[in-house]
């Protein structure tokens, strides 16, 4: 599957990203990170936990947090109806990131990734590993790691 | 080989474990010759299996000790010296063992010379006294030396005092099968296995085992034949295989839950029957699961005999340690956790319980103090006591220390019980020994012992009775893997409680014999004649659906989920309560382990994830929600207080009226006694002036403008003054209204008889003097002068217990341009300085109940912030003796009660430094 193309830079390795969509935007998670894509039923609040938790949910056996994403990127919350959920592991624990709905898989080469702009608010700016042009919209990197690491770390204290 | 030492390191660890026990019993017992058979067996076991192994350091260090331990044997006698070098030894053993098992089996550098010359003087004195015995000894050995094994395997000669496999031989079979050790299965274990592997050893090594050593094997064998058969029986299964099988079994038991809560929906499921037997059969496979990890308590408790031992000595005080109830089993987990806990206290109590020899002997009691632990089950937990028989806790000392520390006030000590004194040696950084040792004392102690237990879901308690001693109450769930909870409802979601802190249900119903009560807004139950503080679930989970709404409790037909944590108990309301179900508890994700308020989480019956509630966390949220309340109610009262301050006074009930002129006049609706209105009939004229008859007596009519009469006619309004039996009628035209309003007194009046104008109802009111109505109707009640205003806005503190004079002074001092604030005691002064109010002078009655002027003045002239402060003094009484008396006191001047412009006069001398006695 890796087509390795000689003539291109070292950097132009491709990934394949799982392209969701939250609150109209495009986003991309490298697909090594996705464990699986779900829907969630029964989820359990957590009281006093962090407004972007949207609580407990029992997926296999396993006890996942499920995040909701439109909350994390300061969206308006989602109209009742499905929604879709991707799980994701990090350190050890179980997470799932509560989303609009899942497309397509996509591989992207390098090429068209670029850095954050620099004008991108700052909450998203945070959990954004990069863009991609793609055509006709921009997919937005989401760095799991970080989007993880900046919820647990300040309540680590 | 590395099976060999992984296998070698735990079984020598037990066996010193075993050791160190029966070093303490055998010091104890000289004599008992069993406990030393069993000493020196176990040391050997262990010199050998080092010698087998390759272990020259461990070897040699063992075989010194070994060879004193021999000369006891051999009739020398026990000196508790011998006893700690052995003990120091073997300390040394373990140390290298532990080091050993951090290298992965290289035994580390150093040098045990220290010891093992140390061990072979002592030996050598020792065979001063049985030097014939140890010659024969050293034959006997030297006869033997082929016989050894593990010496020839390692070609080396056998040395000076050295035990021959005869000597061993007959230890084997002197010793009687071990009983009063808890793990004696494992010392059996110990010299079962140990032949066994060097004989294996052997076969690898060297073929050319003699027939010595399956002999000893049979003998052995024969030897223990009863007990052997059980020993037999047990095998070795390492930690991780029975923690896999437990969670196996966990999650079986949630399966197992699930069906059923499935099979509760058809009622009539042919899968009834065979789930139930299911159910049977999970249920005892999981008991027997957690009892393959249960372990006798004793197993925490088999360093403690050493431990007690070594302080004995350094502390220089016999101390006795019984154990009672060491077989008690518990959870592996749970036994690790209170090792550390458990022996803390021992020492603790060591140290700060027992007293000194003399000391006991001087309270009548005998010179040995005792420790005893003690366990047992309760109700699905293990209370563990640590008790001693010592001084018990000095109530004092603690509350000295408390107060020291900030962690309460004196005031707040006197309030409490000693129970509750006592458990402030559970706070950080607490410890009442006078001076660290190497003991305690240094604070990290009963805290720390606190939070371990409380870690694992138990509570620490403590009864103390001074001159008798100490016990610590330990309580432990028995496991940690399963537990039982109570499922809740609170607004819609459903929780977890822990079954080991609830104490019992209550419902609650507005009209059964339980029902919420409140005080203030603080809701309480009365309960079997105490009051329980509540708390509903969903408040203090901030999930109420609608803001926080006081009567929601009230008419709330719910539960109280009675809880108790450690010493506190409270009641936590819920609005329903479903049934309890076994759970395991799954730690949370690290995301939301910063919730104080749960324990975990996990999968019920049904598929769905619960929250478990940490009681824990509850009751830590019970009281900072007092206290922060507290600290809301104090922080509303400050701002209450700024803004007085900043407004400059409270607001007053002014009586509105008419009188001579059409511009409304106010007065202080405090100073008014009464309204009357009399028949103008009754008016009567005497002496040159309007009196009526009033009670019994002549009331002196007044009137605002001098020029002004009552009316000719019909009934005349009164505005009726008294003071000390006296009274005078104010004649009025009209009474318009009574208001609430600030008194600004904002232009000053040059008119007789008016204060001045303030805005009242949003008309320029005069506020009328009554000091200048008074004297009208009695000259002696007080004589008007001029009044003089001043611009200087000085804060003033009135004080005076006559409500009459305070209303009365207040407006006369803003008149005179002075902001005051008036209280009715010194008590209210005191608070009023205490409150941080800074006032430049104070003006207080000398003639006061309970504290008079004199005193306050005093009292205020002791403290530093108030010893420059003026205060004047105001009575009735005006003698040349009360005005040394007022001198003597403190008081910067001394005026007349009624002499309001000496008042002002003498205000104004203390302002601009001029000080002087203007009575």
């Amino acid at each position: 599957m890796t087509k390795q193309d000689v003539f291109s830079t070292a950097t132009d390795d491709t990934v394949q990203y799982v392209t969701v969509v939250i609150g109209g935007q495009l986003f991309g998670l490298p697909i090594s990170q996705v464990h699986d894509v779900f829907m969630p039923e029964t989820v359990t609040r957590v009281p006093l936990a962090a407004r972007e938790v949207a609580g407990v949910l029992n997926l296999r056996g396993r006890i996942v947090t499920a995040i909701d994403m439109r909350k994390r990127l300061h969206l308006e919350p989602r109209e009742m109806g499905q929604m879709m959920a991707v799980g994701i592991e990090h350190k050890g624990e179980s997470y799932g990131l509560v989303i609009d709905s899942v497309g397509e898989v996509l591989t992207l080469s390098a090429d068209t990734r670029e850095a954050n702009p620099t004008n991108l608010d700052k909450r998203w700016a945070e959990i954004a590993g990069g863009v991609h042009r793609l055509e006709g919209k921009l997919m937005v990197i989401l760095d799991v790691e970080r989007l993880l690491g900046s919820m647990i770390e300040p309540m680590a204290a | 080989m590395d099976d060999l030492l992984s296998e070698f390191l735990t079984e020598t660890n037990e066996s010193l474990d075993v050791v160190d026990v029966e070093l303490v019993k055998f010091e104890q017992e000289p004599n008992n010759a069993t406990i030393l058979d069993n000493i020196f067996r176990l040391v050997h076991t262990i010199k050998g299996t080092c010698g087998f192994l390759g272990l020259p350091r461990l070897e040699a260090l063992a075989h010194a000790a070994e060879t004193l331990m021999g000369k006891f044997r051999d009739g020398s006698p026990v000196t508790p010296e011998a006893v700690s070098l052995i003990l120091n030894s073997i300390d040394r053993i373990k140390e290298i063992l532990s080091e050993l098992e951090a290298a992965g089996g290289a035994e580390p550098e150093g040098s045990d010379d220290d010891l093992i010359s140390e061990l072979e003087r002592m030996s050598l004195s020792a065979e001063a006294g049985s030097g014939e015995d140890e010659a024969e000894g050293e034959e006997a050995a030297d006869d033997h030396a082929e016989g050894e094994l593990v010496y020839q395997v390692l070609e080396r000669p056998l040395r000076p005092g050295e035990v021959s496999l005869d000597d061993l031989e007959k230890a084997f079979q002197e010793t009687e099968a071990e009983v009063e050790l808890p793990d004696t299965a494992d010392g059996e274990d110990d010299h079962d296995d140990q032949p066994g592997e060097i004989l294996t050893g052997a076969e690898a090594a060297d073929a050319d085992a003699d027939g010595k050593k399956p002999t000893v094997e049979k003998k052995k064998q024969n030897k223990s034949g009863k007990s052997g058969s059980v020993s037999n029986q047990t095998i070795r299964v390492s930690v991780e295989t029975l923690e896999h099988l437990m969670t196996m079994v966990s999650e079986l038991v949630l399966t197992r839950n699930q069906l059923l809560e499935i099979v509760r929906r058809h009622e009539d499921s042919e899968f009834k029957v065979p789930l139930q037997r299911l159910s049977n059969v999970t249920a005892e496979l999981q008991e027997g699961v957690m009892k393959t990890r249960m372990q006798p308590i004793g197993n925490a408790w088999q360093k403690l005999p050493r431990i007690v031992r070594d302080l004995s000595q350094e502390l220089e005080k016999p101390i006795e340690l019984e154990m009672v109830g060491a077989d008690t089993e518990l959870d592996r987990q749970v036994l690790e956790l209170i090792k550390d806990p458990l022996t803390h206290m021992v020492r603790n109590s060591a140290d700060h319980g027992l007293e000194m020899p003399a000391d006991r002997r001087a309270a009548g009691k005998s010179d040995k103090g005792t420790i005893t632990l003690s366990a047992y089950h309760e109700g699905g937990h293990i209370i563990i006591e640590v008790r001693d028989n010592g001084r018990g806790l000095d109530v004092d000392k603690i509350k000295a220390k408390a107060v020291s520390n900030g962690l309460a006030s004196e005031a707040e000590l006197e309030k409490m019980t000693d129970q509750q004194i006592h458990r402030f040696i559970f706070h950080a950084g607490f410890s009442t020994a006078a001076q660290v040792t190497s003991v305690s004392g240094r604070g990290v102690g009963m805290d720390v012992v606190r939070n371990n237990i409380e870690l694992i879901g138990g509570s620490v308690d403590l009864r103390s009775v001074p001159g008798k001693g100490t016990s610590f109450i330990i309580k432990i769930p028995l496991t940690l893997a399963i537990v039982s909870t109570l499922i809740v409802e609170a607004s819609g979601d459903r929780f977890a409680i822990p079954q080991l802190s609830v104490v019992e249900l209550v419902r609650v119903q507005t009209n059964s014999e339980h029902k919420i009560e409140r005080i203030k807004d603080t809701p309480v139950l009365r309960l079997r004649n105490k009051l329980l503080p509540l708390v509903h679930l969903s408040h203090l989970l901030g999930i109420s659906e609608e803001p926080v709404d006081d009567n929601a409790i009230e008419q709330d037909n719910g539960f109280i989920v009675v809880m108790q944590v450690g010493s506190q108990t409270f009641g936590v309301v819920v609005d329903g309560v479903f049934h309890t179900e076994e759970i395991v508890v799954k730690p949370m994700s690290t995301m939301l382990r910063n919730l104080t308020m749960f324990s975990g989480n996990t999968i019920l019956g049904d598929g769905s994830v619960i929250m478990i509630i940490d009681p824990n966390g509850v009751a830590s949220a019970m009281a900072s929600h007092a206290s922060s309340a507290v600290a809301e109610e104090n922080a509303t009262e400050q701002a209450d207080l700024l803004q007085e301050a900043i407004d400059g006074q409270a607001t007053i009930s002014m009586l509105l009226f008419r009188a001579g002129s059409p511009e409304p006049k106010a007065v202080p609706l405090s100073l008014v006694t009464r309204l009357e209105e009399f028949e103008v009939s009754k008016i009567e004229r005497s002496n040159g002036r309007d009196l009526v008859q009033y009670r019994g007596a002549l009331m002196p009519l007044v009137y605002v403008d001098p020029g002004h009469t009552h009316r000719a006619e019909g009934t005349q309004p009164m505005l009726v003054f008294s003071d000390s039996g006296r009274s005078m009628g104010l004649v009025v035209d009209e009474i318009v209204d009574i208001v609430e309003d600030r008194m600004n007194i904002e232009v000053g009046s040059e008119r007789a008889g008016i204060l001045g104008s303030a805005v009242i109802k949003e008309r320029a009111t005069e506020i009328i003097d009554l000091g200048y109505y008074l004297p009208q109707a009695f000259d002696d009640w007080f004589m008007r002068k001029e009044m003089e205003s001043s611009a200087l806005t000085k804060k003033v503190l009135l004080v005076d217990d006559s409500a009459f004079f305070r209303n009365m002074l207040t407006p006369v001092l803003k008149a005179a341009g002075y902001d005051v604030t008036a209280c009715g005691s010194a008590q209210a002064a005191f608070e009023q300085l205490e409150n941080g109010d800074t006032f430049n002078a104070i003006v207080s009655d000398i003639e006061m109940p309970e504290i008079n002027g004199f005193e306050l003045c005093e009292a205020l002239r002791r403290d530093q912030r108030f010893r420059q402060m003026p205060i004047l003094a105001l009575s009735a009484v005006v003698t040349p003796a009360s005005i040394e008396r007022g001198r003597q006191a403190g008081f910067d001047d001394y005026v007349a009660k009624f002499d309001r412009p000496g008042l002002i006069a003498a205000l104004k001398d203390v302002f601009s430094g001029e000080l002087g006695i203007a009575a």
